[in-house]
């Protein structure tokens, strides 16, 4: 009992003791489960979770703005494509208009050409018409004054000479 | 020491009131220490939130250390209250001690093996407990047998060893730091001369107590764990 009493230390053993540290450990265990540690871990939990989510939503979110980005990358291409075939082909169209127009210049100056020459051809047969008419019918007026007139073959000469000079002033 | 205890007789048992009275008072303190850490919880952990947060991750590693989380998940309630409770039991006694009429009233609750083997036989049976309830009667039996079934015996003393130096171990840490700080103290009251001679190695203990008492507490949860893993876990 000595040696008991010895490593037992001053307290002795009392049997007591061990029932109510027993009982209040486990009171103090289900309290704190109950108040303390339950709703702690609840809340650590629902951080993890949260912490969870957000890591998602962020990874969701970067592929998008990735896509987003690639999307854009390629529509600004395409519009880039898009603008150089427009300016090729106003080019070709300007280039196009600019042929026609001069074609078209041509032609008309060339039609203008031809209707000031024909103009020209159609004044001067004219022109020849009266004439020939005009001799035909001096001709008949200084035949008819030749036989008028019996004059020598100076005056006559000189007569004809007249006429001509006339009819060359008239023309 | 030399001091008596203040024993009762009822019902034919003895009951220590300095015991009882110090395992409430450690309690309450655990109590009212986890109850303010979680008064205002919030998801950005705040003030004492964050050191009882540290003390939930502080016993989660002891606990993924000895085992998988899968089943070592629901002893960290009981290692937590394990740990806070011996802690502060062991922190108890280290400021002073209170006598009444040759009676210690006010100690350290762990410097009594009462205690502490009442601690330590509840862990030991909870162990078994968990072992029958996660493997079932069979296999819990089996390891008895195992590696060689003339160890059978050896793993029956064993359970036996483990409960004493796991209680004993606590309480002779505890107690002697106790002793100790007694005779200090009766040094320092015995004259001038002895109080400066005692004050030096009275800070230097009293440090050196808080360091044990921690390191205590620590060595108490993280054996529990290793027995609980021993139990419940399949693969040795």
């Amino acid at each position: 009992m000595l040696t008991v009493e010895f490593a037992l230390g001053a307290g002795g053993f009392a049997a007591g003791d061990m029932l109510v540290q027993l009982v209040v450990f486990l009171i103090l265990l289900a309290l704190l489960k109950k108040y303390a540690f339950g709703p702690l871990m609840g809340i650590m939990k629902q951080r993890e979770e949260f912490i969870a989510n957000e890591i998602n939503a962020a990874e969701e979110k970067h592929a998008e703005a990735k896509k987003l980005a690639e999307e854009q990358r390629e529509l600004l291409k395409q519009a880039r494509i898009e603008a150089q075939e427009l300016v090729e082909n106003a080019k070709k169209l300007g280039e196009q208009q600019k042929e026609d127009i001069i074609q078209a210049a041509r032609a008309e100056a060339e039609r203008l050409k031809e209707a000031a020459k024909k103009e020209i051809e159609h004044e001067k047969e004219q022109a020849v018409a009266e004439l020939r008419n005009q001799v035909a019918s001096l001709s008949v007026l200084i035949a008819s004054k030749v036989i008028e007139k019996e004059l020598n073959e100076a005056e006559q000469e000189k007569l004809i000479n007249d006429y001509i000079k006339e009819v060359g002033e008239q023309l | 020491m030399g001091h008596e205890a203040p024993i009762v007789k009822l019902l034919g048992l003895e009951f220590n009131l300095s015991n009882i009275l110090m395992i409430l008072v450690s309690s309450a303190i655990v109590f009212i220490i986890a109850v303010l850490s979680t008064r205002s919880l919030a998801m950005k952990p705040t003030g004492m939130q964050n050191f009882l947060e540290w003390v939930m991750d502080f016993v989660k590693n002891i606990i993924n250390s000895t085992m998988d989380w899968q089943t070592g998940g629901r002893f960290l309630t009981l290692g937590m209250t394990l740990i806070m409770y011996i802690f502060v039991s062991n922190m108890l006694g280290l400021p002073f001690a209170i006598v009444v009429d040759h009676k210690l009233w006010w100690k350290s609750p762990t410097a009594d093996p009462t205690i502490t083997l009442t601690l330590a036989i509840l862990v030991v049976g909870l162990s078994h407990y968990y072992g029958i309830k996660l493997k079932g009667f069979s296999a819990y039996g089996s390891d008895f047998f195992k590696p060689l079934p003339f160890l059978f015996p050896l793993k029956i003393i064993e359970e036996f060893a483990n409960t004493l130096t796991l209680g004993l171990r606590l309480y002779g840490n505890i107690y002697a730091g106790e002793i100790l700080l007694g005779l200090l103290v009766s040094l320092a009251t015995s004259g001038a001369f002895g109080f400066i001679g005692a004050i030096i190695p009275m800070m230097a203990w009293q440090a050196f107590s808080i360091f044990v008492g921690a390191i205590q507490a620590f060595i108490f949860t993280m054996l529990t764990m290793v027995y609980m893993a021993h139990k419940v876990s399949h693969d040795h």
